[in-house]
């Protein structure tokens, strides 16, 4: 491979859409000019479970500028079997209470969200269930667990190792409901012109919401244009088609007017998804020295009656650290609750922080250093798969952060450091991520004046992609930046998979080099003609032909926090992160990424949980006033390191990605340490001062 | 603090008033449903969209503007109850030709990722600079009579009430110093 002349990717460069989102002039999805357009509301359901026995629209209807109200009695019909949680205003069923059953459509918002007050809806309710419990009656083994991957598997005899186990550790932890809380609500703009639907969509993806807005009006799909040139972010939620892309197609169509639907902060405690929360026992059986024989992790978690959703909980625990005799399992318990879904790493996130929590007991069981224990497990073979891995460079994350923290001249001993009234402690917990990639089309085009185009359906929900897909076309076409011009977030470019699992760089930029290849290549012997020259170019089967291996970015937290002794306030002083991901390819939004997954574990483990009113099975700290997210007070000192990697088993962008790592095990850093400030272990998330309080050392 | 009427003179149908409205300079003679609050009536009647909405509860800071140079939720404040009033967006921040030095340093510091919070945040951080210019104290200021020193732990303090949930804080805090430090 000859070194292309010019080097764009590797540099620090600001996100190419900088300017218009600092001078408010990038648009999201509620936010293009439309002429006639109407404002839709979504209505939820009052009632947990039953049906809809009567609903009375005709004070709604009576509000000035009220044009219509939908629900299941009059809506356009959509095909079933797409997506059950998509199936809306459909039945008369109600599934879990804040399911939405009716859209009210008016000229202004205003009207819009009076008329929503007034429409009155009665029920036939049926009992419910809404609470996760390890011995709920429905508790049951699914067939697989998110993305697909096996339910549960079993290496050696884990039984037998643990009871032969000169030290064991057999903990429970516990992780509460998590809210995604993007900043931009889910919203959409819909509008049907000429039997063709043209949405702007708040999604990370519009390639896959274009084909089932196409499967439930009965379309074809090119009758279907999804935008989504801007996001405000998604962290998961937005990975899939949500309630309000359907429900602003079908208010559009039945006023036949453009439709502007704003899911409102409250709407977004439920219908769109939400981390479920977990029970995770994990067992560790292992030598006096800290070496691991036996490791069993069983997670419980929930999932609605509409749709299953099975997050990998346990997954982390399969490939992290070594161990002959190994066991995983996932149980799911089905409630008359919205249906769980993706939030930035969904399984190794809770899953790590178990794992790496139960680490640290057992790092303390054994008298051995933390980071130490860890490098003693590491692992040289996939425990899992048995497959070599690509690179593994956990312990050098591991020993880059230890230097850097100054790990070394930590005293072990739990609540020993005191500074006047903050009990200061440190706590470590590594990190994985798996490294996949997934097939997409792209477009190269050349034009005689010597500039390029680049075209392909990324989204850039914030992470840099756009910015991150620019550099990469640019040396892989050889040419200088600013020559080649980069086009995302539209389902009329070439098809590509969502913004999720940290593989959009891998699996865009391996179409967009190729591509940008082709090109090039085509360039060498001709022209560019005066109508340009493009080329199209998708990775199906190259993705498809990669082969086996255990590809993952590792990654290890150090925090230091301090814990007010009289209080039981817990403050974070510091954060680094040092992480194997591959390739970085732009060093300025990368961090950024980084850094923004590490708070969101810092939140995690001290700021956000979901607290259920069992009644309802709803939560009641559904906005942004009580369910609390990291502000900027909480966040003092964070830093985040990356380690050269060249890994040339990946991709052609030779990227892991960063969107997810960050999450990983930084919760269980942030309890690792307060226990060590405190000598007092919190198994359940988050570390509310009230758990602390009664327990801490006397002063 | 303010100049002008409070209150719009109520328009024929007594569901709406009319009002003067100074944005970015411009004024606006407007008709507006009194339930209307200042982000839908610059949003959806000016076309303002740079001003986010992402709680419309008072509760995250996306929607931050100046009202009479002082920074304000507009999800919280009836349109109609500003009639003479000036305030500033996000759109009034840049220059003709060039960002303003604090838009220049979020770009520069990457002080944000999905950029849903940032026009609030900008707009925060504008205002919050006045104050301190006029040495208001904030909850973490030790000495409540001497000038107001702009250390890290002020700025973040004074700008938590801008929620962002990509985490760009450290990035935002850079930035603000930055500008603070040039002043
Ligand atoms: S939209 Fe006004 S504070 Fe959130
Ligand atoms: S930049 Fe995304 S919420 Fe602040």
């Amino acid at each position: 491979m000859s070194a292309p002349p010019v080097g764009a990717v590797g540099r620090e460069h600001p996100r190419l859409e900088g300017r218009d989102k600092v001078t408010g002039t990038a648009r999201y999805a509620v936010e293009y000019p439309v002429d006639d357009v109407t404002y839709g509301w979504a209505v939820p359901a009052a009632a947990t479970r039953g049906r809809i026995s009567r609903i009375d629209t005709a004070q709604t209807l009576a509000v000035p500028g009220v044009l219509d109200v939908l629900h299941h009695g009059n809506a356009p019909r959509l095909a079933p079997g797409v997506d059950d949680t998509l199936f809306l205003l459909q039945e008369p069923t109600v599934h879990y209470r804040g399911e939405f059953v009716a859209v009210v459509v008016a000229e202004t918002l205003e009207a819009a969200r009076e008329g929503a007050r007034l429409v009155r809806i009665d029920y036939d309710t049926e009992a419910h269930s809404t609470v996760l419990s390890p011995h709920h009656p429905s508790l049951y083994r699914p067939d697989t667990v998110n993305p697909g991957y096996p339910t549960d598997t079993a290496e050696g005899d884990f039984d037998a190792a643990f009871a032969a186990a000169e030290v064991q550790l057999d903990t429970t932890y516990r992780t509460p409901a998590y809210h995604n809380n993007p900043m931009e609500p889910h919203a959409t703009t819909a509008r049907w012109r000429d039997g063709r639907l043209l949405v702007h969509d708040s999604t990370q993806g519009s390639t896959p919401v274009q084909a089932t807005l196409a499967q439930l009006f009965g379309l074809p799909p090119e009758t279907v244009r999804v935008i989504a040139e801007h996001v405000g972010g998604g962290f998961g939620s937005k990975g899939a088609p949500k309630a309000p892309v359907v429900l602003a197609a079908l208010a559009a169509r039945q006023v036949d007017r453009p439709v502007r639907l704003a899911l409102t902060r409250q709407q977004l405690f439920g219908p769109i998804g939400y981390r479920t929360p977990t029970i995770q026992r994990v067992r560790l059986g292992a030598d006096a020295d800290g070496r691991i024989a036996a490791v069993c992790h069983d997670a419980i978690s929930q999932t609605s009656k509409v749709q299953e959703f099975a997050e990998q909980t346990a997954v982390y625990t399969r490939s992290m650290y070594a161990g002959r005799h190994r066991r995983t399992t996932h149980r799911l318990v089905r409630l008359d609750v919205p249906t769980p879904f993706w939030m930035r790493a969904p399984g190794e996130c809770p899953g790590a922080y178990a794992l790496e929590s139960a680490l640290d007991e057992l790092a303390t069981a054994c008298g051995v250093d933390p980071v130490e224990l860890r490098v003693r497990n590491d692992a040289t073979v996939d425990p899992d798969s048995g497959q070599p891995f690509s690179s593994r460079n956990l312990v050098a994350c591991l020993r880059e952060g230890a230097r850097r923290f100054d790990w070394a001249d930590r005293d072990p001993t739990p609540g020993a450091r005191r500074l006047g009234r903050w009990l200061i402690g440190t706590g470590v917990a590594g990190a994985s991520y798996p490294a996949r990639s997934r097939a997409a089309t792209a477009t190269a085009a050349a034009a005689p004046d010597g500039t390029f185009e680049v075209r392909v359906n990324a989204t850039d929900i914030g992470t840099g992609a756009r910015t991150a897909l620019w550099q990469l076309a640019a040396d892989a076409l050889a040419v200088p930046a600013d020559r080649v011009a980069i086009r995302v977030g539209d389902s009329d470019l070439p098809p590509a998979p969502v913004a999720g699992g940290s593989m959009g760089t891998a699996s865009w930029g391996w179409a967009v080099i190729r591509a940008c290849e082709q090109l090039r290549q085509r360039l060498r012997d001709t022209a560019v003609p005066a109508e340009g020259l493009t080329v199209e170019v998708s990775t199906a089967d190259e993705v498809r032909a990669q082969r086996p291996l255990a590809r993952y970015a590792y990654g290890a937290h150090f925090v230091q926090v301090r814990v007010d002794a009289d209080t039981g306030e817990v403050r974070v002083d510091r954060m680094l992160g040092v992480f194997a991901v591959g390739r970085v390819v732009n060093p300025t939004t990368a961090r950024s990424q980084l850094i923004g997954g590490m708070t969101m574990g810092l939140s995690m483990a001290l700021h956000e949980e979901g607290l259920l009113d069992e009644r309802y099975g709803d939560w009641v700290n559904h906005d942004l006033a009580t369910y609390h997210i990291s502000g900027c007070a909480d966040v003092e000192r964070i830093e985040a390191y990356w380690l050269p990697e060249e890994d040339p088993d990946l991709n052609p962008a030779r990227v892991k990605g960063i969107g997810e790592i960050g999450i990983v095990g930084s919760a269980a850093a942030v309890a690792n340490a307060v226990h060590h400030a405190t000598g007092v272990r919190i198994r359940d998330l988050p570390i509310r001062l009230d758990k602390l309080l009664d327990r801490l050392p006397a002063g | 603090m303010r100049s002008g009427r409070e209150s719009g003179k109520p328009a024929d149908d007594d569901r709406s008033s009319r009002i003067t409205l100074t944005v970015n300079g411009v004024d606006h003679d407007l008709t507006l449903d009194n339930r209307t609050t200042l982000l839908d009536a610059l949003r959806e009647r000016l076309t303002l969209i740079g001003s986010k909405k992402g709680c419309d509860h008072g509760q995250c800071g996306s929607c931050t503007v100046r009202l009479d140079g002082r920074r304000v939720k507009s999800c919280l404040i009836l349109a109609v109850t500003l009639d003479g009033r000036t305030v500033v967006t996000v759109e009034g921040l840049a220059g003709p030709a060039d960002l303003s030095p604090l838009q220049a340093a979020f770009v520069a510091h990457d002080a944000f990722q999905c950029g849903y919070c940032t026009p609030g945040q900008l707009c925060s951080a504008r205002g919050m600079l006045d104050e301190v210019a006029r040495d208001w104290p904030s909850a973490v200021t030790e000495d409540l009579t001497a000038p107001v020193e702009l250390t890290d732990a002020e700025v973040r303090e004074r700008m938590s009430g801008n929620l962002c949930r990509c985490a760009a804080y450290p990035h935002i805090v850079a930035a603000i110093r930055d500008v603070a430090a040039a002043r």
